[in-house]
């Protein structure tokens, strides 16, 4: 680009690109204030079910996932029939009420009254399963819940 | 002295930046998480289900059977009709006696207003799948978020959603979302 010519003209100067970094920087860190870490691996297999209602969760550092599912492939092992997985490992139904009182912990006195736990359930899972953890969340006193899906604009017929 | 120690290459820089960057991409996601809230009744005596002591009118029971079938009223019905049914049971344009009371009250911003005493029942058998339960839901909410719209636009000439929070905050009053989940019928015999 810079040519070296030897005259006495001025030349127009090359853009400068030590600022680049800085620029790059900034964007780095603003993906970092605005995404969040990947959730847990899922081990367990989640097609949501879509609904023209769906609204965006606000605040997530408040909100806790209980995931519904039959096993993903890798853990065919364990049949096709629904597990709950909390966290990064499957769980039983017993196990909620721990598990609310741990991600309540987790959080500060003041933000513990906004907590949701967010439902992430297989479309294809029969009511028994989430009416069972539906109570299991009554017992634990985390009465918000979220049942997770899609937006989903028209198939329904919406607005 | 003949030779300065030369400076620390910073071109590069911006490619360690970028590779940062990237990697950042990978590993997180903006994906937003979108549903449909609810709260749930707190634990209390089996007895005290709110829909027990209503009034016969102010109770649309809907009920999703094991095998997706949909009763609203004790009748068949198809999903597609039923935010219309839900919307006409809260708003209760005309006054029917079948349909439910309503009550009247204060709320600020809004003056006196009608506030419907209906309450829908929702039960579903512990066959049904989560897909058409949760089908069942969004009609609801679409029901109810219509009916919030329309008073919005009456009253303040704008959607719900284009409010202040004052202003919500009075519709919401004033159509208050009651949408009772009762105890499954066989819980006790299915756990």
């Amino acid at each position: 680009m810079a040519l070296i010519k030897r005259k006495g003209e001025k030349e127009t100067p090359g853009i400068s690109t030590s600022s680049l970094p800085d620029i790059v920087f900034m964007i780095l860190f603003f993906f970092m204030a605005t995404t969040t870490m990947r959730e847990v691996e899922l081990k367990v297999q989640i097609d949501s079910p879509k609904a023209s209602e769906a609204q965006k969760l606000e605040k997530k550092s408040l909100v806790s996932y209980i995931y519904v599912g039959p096993p993903t492939k890798a853990f065919s092992q364990m049949g096709t029939a629904p597990r709950i997985q909390l966290n990064g490992a499957f769980s039983s139904l017993q196990n909620i009420t721990e598990f609310v009182a741990a991600e309540r912990d987790k959080l500060s006195e003041k933000d513990r009254p906004d907590m949701t736990v967010s439902l992430k359930i297989d479309a294809n899972t029969k009511m028994g399963m989430v009416t069972d953890i539906k109570q299991e969340l009554r017992r634990a006193n985390a009465l918000s819940i979220n049942y997770a899906a899609a937006k989903d604009k028209g198939t329904t017929g919406g607005m | 002295m003949a030779k300065k120690t030369p400076e620390v290459n910073s071109g590069s820089m911006a490619d360690i930046a970028f590779l940062l960057l990237i990697f950042w991409l990978m590993t997180t996601s903006m994906n937003v998480d979108s549903g449909i809230s609810r709260k749930l009744p707190p634990l209390v005596d089996q007895e005290q289900d709110p829909g027990m002591d209503a009034h016969e009118r102010n109770v649309l029971m809907v009920f999703v059977s094991g095998n997706n079938q949909l009763l609203v009223a004790g009748q068949r019905m198809d999903i597609s009709g039923l935010s219309e049914k839900a919307k006409a049971f809260i708003t209760n344009p005309t006054n029917d006696p079948n349909m439910p009371e309503k009550e009247m009250t204060e709320i600020p911003l809004l003056g006196s207003y009608p506030v419907s005493k209906g309450l829908i029942s929702l039960n579903s058998d512990r066959g049904t799948s989560y897909d058409m339960y949760l089908h069942v839901q969004n009609e609801l909410t679409k029901a109810f978020n219509e009916a919030k719209n329309e008073l919005a636009q009456q009253k303040f000439g704008r959607d719900f959603s284009d409010l202040n929070d004052e202003q919500q905050k009075a519709i919401n009053k004033a159509i208050p979302v009651k949408i009772s989940e009762a105890e499954p019928r066989n819980l006790t015999g299915g756990k």
